[in-house]
C-alpha cells in the first residue's frame, strides 16, 4: 500500500509540471520585469518557485519602455530586468544596474564562464539563453520545386521565384519587416552580412550611407517583392501567423521562436508536417551570415537593499538551475547556455549562426538611437518613395539630431 | 471727501471677491498642481539635455563570442556631472530646432537649393515634422467638420423616430465612441488586412490578389480619417441631441404656423440654437484631432502618418529614451493647439463681448 502510494506521488510529479527544487528559500521581495517569450516565462516561474518572499514577475512585450523606469527609483520597483545584449545598454546608461561580482562569488556556483557578461572589470549581468535569426522553410515546397535550402539570401530570391512561378504560393518570403524596430532590424542584419559596421571606428560618428547600407536596402526591396503586400505592418507575430496558415515557405526568423512554429493554434498539418530549420544566410558573396548573435541574460538593480539583491540572485538561479534542463518542454523552448542543456533539434539554426561567427548585435551606448532612427525611416524607401542613398542620409540626419541631445556627438 | 473714493486695486481685487476668491481656491490650486506646473516642468525639460557622455572602452565578454573591447558610458565620470547639473546641461532652443523638430537649418538648405515649389514640399515632406503636420492638419480638418455634420443629421434623425426605439437606436448610435480608440482601430486593422474580410473583399472586386489596402499612403490617409469620423461623430451626436432637448417649441411651431419648410426651421431655428454646442463640440474636436495616436498605433500605419503625438511615443519607447525631445514634442504640441483654437476662442471672447 505504501508502495503504491509512493509509486503514485512520484509518477505525478514526473507526469505535472516542472520538478520544484528544494533549498530555494529567499527572506527579501523579489520583482522581475521581462520579455515574453517561452524562455522568459519559464525563467519567470523558476524564480516564482522560491519560498520565504513574495516573487513578483512583469512579462510583457513593453518590458523595455518600463524596465529603466521602473528601476531608477530609490527603492527601484523591480529587483531584476531580464535584458538581451540590446537593452542592457539602456540600463548600463542610467546606472541602474548593480556589479555582480561579490554575489556570483558567494552563491554563482554551476554557473558557466560563458554565462558571465563582464563589461570591464564587473560581471554586469547572467546570461542564460542565446538567439539569433536564421533560415526557416518549409521541406515540402522545397522539394517540390527541387532545391536545396537557400544558403544566400541570392538563392533564397531564386527560389521564391520558382515557387511563383510554378503557382505554389504567390508570396512566398515572410519577413519582420514592420516599419519601426522590426525593419531597422532586418537591415542591421543585412547590412552586416553586406560588411557594414554601423559606425566610424571608436566614435558615434554613424557609418550607414555606404555602399553595404545601398546594396543591403536593395536586397530587402527585392525580397518584399515576393512577400505579403502589407509587410511594412507585419512583426514576427504576424509573420509567424502566415507561415502557420501555410502562405509563406521561406523566412528569416528568431531561434527563440522554432519549437513554437508548429505547436502554437491553428498550424496547418502540411506546416507541422514540414517545418525545417537551417542556419542563417550569407548575402552578396560575403561569408559573415545576415544575421545578428544575441544572449538574454538577468540583472540586478542597483538601488535596492543587499538583502534584496542577495534574494533577487538567488531566485534567478534557481530559475536557470542546471536541473531544468532535464525537463523537455523547457529544454526545446530555447538554446540555454545552462550546464547540463543538450540541444534539440530547434536549436540548430542558433548553434549554426554561432559556428559561422555571426556578429553579435552591437552593445554600444548610442547603439539604440541608430535603431531608432533606422526604424522611422526606412519605410519610405520600402514603398518606393526615395532612393536608398536618400533614405540613408535621413537615417544618418536623425540619428545625429538625436545623438546630439542625448551627447554623444557634439 | 472719502466716502465717494472709488474702490482700491486692492479691494476691488480681494474684498468684493473674497467669496469669490475662495470659490476658485481648490479649483486653482488643482490646475496649479495638474496643469501649471507639468507644462512648466515639460518647458524646462525641452531647454535642456542630458550631459555630454564620457565614453571608455572596456574588454566585453559575452557568450558565444568571447572578450572584445567595447565603448561603454563611464558610469562614474558620468554621474559626476549628473549630480553637479541635474537639469542637465542648458541647451536653448537648440532641440526645438533640430532636424526632428523645426529642423531649422535643414528648411534653410532646402529653399536655398530648390528653384520650384514642387521642390520644396517633396523635400520638406522628408522632415519628420512637418511630414507629421501634413498628415495632422489634414486628419484635423477633414474629420472635424465631418463630426460636427455627422452627428448633427445623426442627433435630427434621432430626436424625429418614435420614442419607443429612441433608447436602442441611442445606444447603438454611441458604440463607436463607447469602443476604446485602440481597440476600434485595431479592428479595423485586421479588417483592412489583405487576409482580412474588407481587404479580401477589395481584392475579389478589382480581381487583384495584390491589392494592399495597407501599403498605399492615401488610403491609409483615407482609412485613419473614416475610423476617426467614426470614432467621434456619436460624441458630436450626444451633444447635439441634448441641445435638441431645449429646443424652443414656441417657435417652432410659430414657424410652422408661418409655413416654413423643415429645412427652413433646421436653417433658422435649429442651428442657431445649436450654435454655442456646435462652438464647443468643433473645440474639443480640433484639439483631439491634432493629437491624433490611438489609431497610428491601432493601424501600425507609422510607415504612411506620423503626429506629434506619435513622436512623444516613440521618442520615449526606444532603447534609448530621449526625454528632451519629448518635452519638445510637447511644448510644440500646446503652441499647434493654441494656434488652431485661437480663432474659435476669439469668436465666442467677441461673442461675450457684445451681449454684455
Amino acid at each position: 500500500m505504501k508502495k503504491l502510494f509512493y509509486s503514485v506521488v512520484f509518477g505525478s510529479t514526473l507526469l505535472f509540471g516542472a520538478p520544484v527544487f528544494a533549498g530555494c528559500e529567499i527572506s527579501a521581495r523579489v520583482s522581475i520585469v521581462g520579455n515574453e517569450f517561452p524562455a522568459i516565462q519559464t525563467v519567470g516561474a523558476g524564480a516564482q518557485e522560491c519560498t520565504g518572499a513574495n516573487v513578483e514577475t512583469n512579462l510583457t512585450s513593453e518590458h523595455q519602455k518600463i524596465n529603466v523606469p521602473g528601476m531608477q527609483g530609490n527603492p527601484a520597483e523591480y529587483t531584476s530586468a531580464i535584458i538581451a545584449n540590446s537593452s542592457i545598454v539602456a540600463l548600463m546608461n542610467e546606472d541602474v544596474i548593480r556589479p555582480l561580482d561579490d554575489l556570483v562569488a558567494k552563491y554563482g556556483k554551476g554557473l558557466q564562464k560563458s554565462q558571465l557578461i563582464k563589461i570591464g572589470d564587473n560581471i554586469m549581468a547572467v546570461a542564460f539563453m542565446a538567439n539569433a535569426q536564421h533560415l526557416m522553410y518549409r521541406a515540402d515546397v522545397l522539394k517540390e520545386i527541387g532545391v536545396e535550402p537557400p544558403k544566400t539570401y541570392e538563392d533564397m530570391l531564386a527560389a521564391a521565384k520558382m515557387i511563383r512561378d510554378k503557382g505554389i504560393m504567390e508570396n512566398p518570403i515572410g519577413g519582420a519587416y514592420a516599419s519601426g524596430w522590426n525593419l531597422a532590424q532586418e537591415f542591421n542584419n543585412m547590412f552586416l552580412g553586406y560588411g557594414g559596421s554601423h559606425f566610424k571606428s571608436g566614435s558615434a560618428q554613424p557609418n550607414i550611407n555606404s555602399d553595404a547600407g545601398v546594396n543591403a536596402l536593395n536586397m530587402m526591396k527585392s525580397l518584399s517583392e515576393y512577400m505579403n503586400p502589407d509587410f511594412l505592418t507585419h512583426d514576427s507575430n504576424a509573420t509567424n501567423a502566415e507561415y502557420r496558415a501555410g502562405n509563406i515557405a521561406l523566412l528569416n526568423m528568431w531561434g527563440s521562436r522554432a519549437a513554437s512554429q508548429t505547436t502554437a493554434e491553428g498550424v496547418i498539418d502540411a506546416v507541422k508536417n514540414n517545418h525545417s530549420i537551417a542556419g542563417p544566410m550569407t548575402v552578396g558573396g560575403g561569408s559573415t551570415p545576415a544575421s545578428t548573435l544575441w544572449w538574454d541574460g538577468w540583472t540586478v538593480a542597483k538601488n535596492i537593499s543587499d538583502a534584496e539583491a542577495e534574494a533577487t540572485f538567488i531566485a534567478m538561479m534557481n530559475a536557470i538551475h542546471p536541473d531544468k534542463m532535464k525537463d523537455e518542454k523547457i529544454r526545446t523552448q530555447a538554446v540555454w547556455l545552462i550546464d547540463g542543456y543538450q540541444p534539440t533539434d530547434a536549436a540548430i539554426g542558433v548553434f549554426e549562426a554561432a559556428k559561422m561567427s555571426t556578429t553579435p548585435y552591437p552593445m554600444l551606448p548610442y547603439m539604440g538611437l541608430l535603431h531608432t532612427a533606422l526604424g522611422n525611416e526606412l519605410a519610405d524607401f520600402m514603398q518606393g518613395k526615395e532612393s536608398a542613398s536618400q533614405a540613408l542620409s535621413d537615417v544618418e540626419a536623425a540619428y545625429t539630431a538625436a545623438a546630439k541631445e542625448k551627447g554623444f556627438l557634439n | 471727501m472719502g466716502v465717494n473714493r472709488p474702490p482700491t486695486l486692492y479691494s476691488r481685487l480681494f474684498m468684493r471677491h473674497s467669496t469669490f476668491f475662495w470659490f476658485v481656491l481648490p479649483t486653482a490650486t488643482a490646475m496649479i498642481l495638474f496643469i501649471a506646473l507639468p507644462i512648466i516642468s515639460v518647458l524646462l525639460q525641452s531647454v535642456h539635455a542630458p550631459h555630454q557622455a564620457v565614453l571608455v572602452e572596456v574588454e566585453t565578454c559575452t557568450p558565444l563570442v568571447g572578450c572584445t573591447v567595447e565603448t561603454t558610458m563611464d558610469q562614474e565620470a558620468t554621474k559626476a556631472l549628473r549630480d553637479s547639473q541635474p537639469l542637465g546641461r542648458f541647451v536653448g532652443l537648440d532641440i526645438f530646432f533640430d532636424r526632428g523638430h523645426l529642423a531649422v537649418n535643414e528648411i534653410k538648405k532646402i529653399i536655398n537649393n530648390s528653384n520650384t515649389w514642387n521642390e520644396i514640399f517633396t523635400q520638406l515632406s522628408n522632415l519628420p515634422f512637418y511630414r507629421a503636420m501634413a498628415f495632422t492638419l489634414t486628419f484635423t480638418f477633414v474629420v472635424t467638420p465631418f463630426v460636427i455634420i455627422f452627428g448633427f443629421f445623426i442627433a435630427i434623425g434621432v430626436n424625429a423616430i418614435s420614442s419607443y426605439f429612441k433608447g436602442l437606436v441611442i445606444f447603438f448610435s454611441l458604440l463607436p465612441f463607447v469602443v476604446t480608440q485602440l481597440i476600434g482601430a485595431l479592428v479595423l486593422f485586421w479588417m483592412i488586412d489583405s487576409r482580412g474580410i474588407l481587404g479580401s473583399a477589395v481584392q475579389w472586386i478589382t480581381s487583384d490578389p495584390n491589392l494592399s489596402l495597407k501599403a498605399s499612403t492615401g488610403v491609409m490617409w483615407l482609412s485613419l480619417i473614416i475610423y476617426g469620423i467614426w470614432h467621434a461623430a456619436p460624441f458630436a451626436f450626444v451633444i447635439f441631441y441634448a441641445g435638441l432637448q431645449t429646443l424652443p417649441q414656441d417657435q417652432i411651431e410659430a414657424a410652422k404656423i408661418d409655413g416654413a419648410s423643415r429645412y427652413q426651421q433646421i436653417r433658422y431655428i435649429v442651428i442657431p440654437h445649436l450654435f454655442p454646442l456646435i462652438t464647443f463640440v468643433a473645440l474639443i474636436q480640433l484639439m483631439d484631432n491634432f493629437r491624433v495616436f490611438e489609431p497610428i498605433v491601432g493601424f501600425n500605419a507609422s510607415a504612411h502618418a506620423q503626429s506629434l503625438s506619435w513622436f512623444i511615443f516613440n521618442d520615449l519607447g526606444g532603447e534609448t529614451r530621449q526625454l528632451s525631445s519629448a518635452a519638445a514634442s510637447s511644448v510644440l504640441t500646446i503652441i499647434g493647439v493654441s494656434i488652431l483654437l485661437f480663432p474659435v476662442l476669439l469668436r465666442t471672447w467677441r461673442d461675450y463681448r457684445e451681449q454684455t
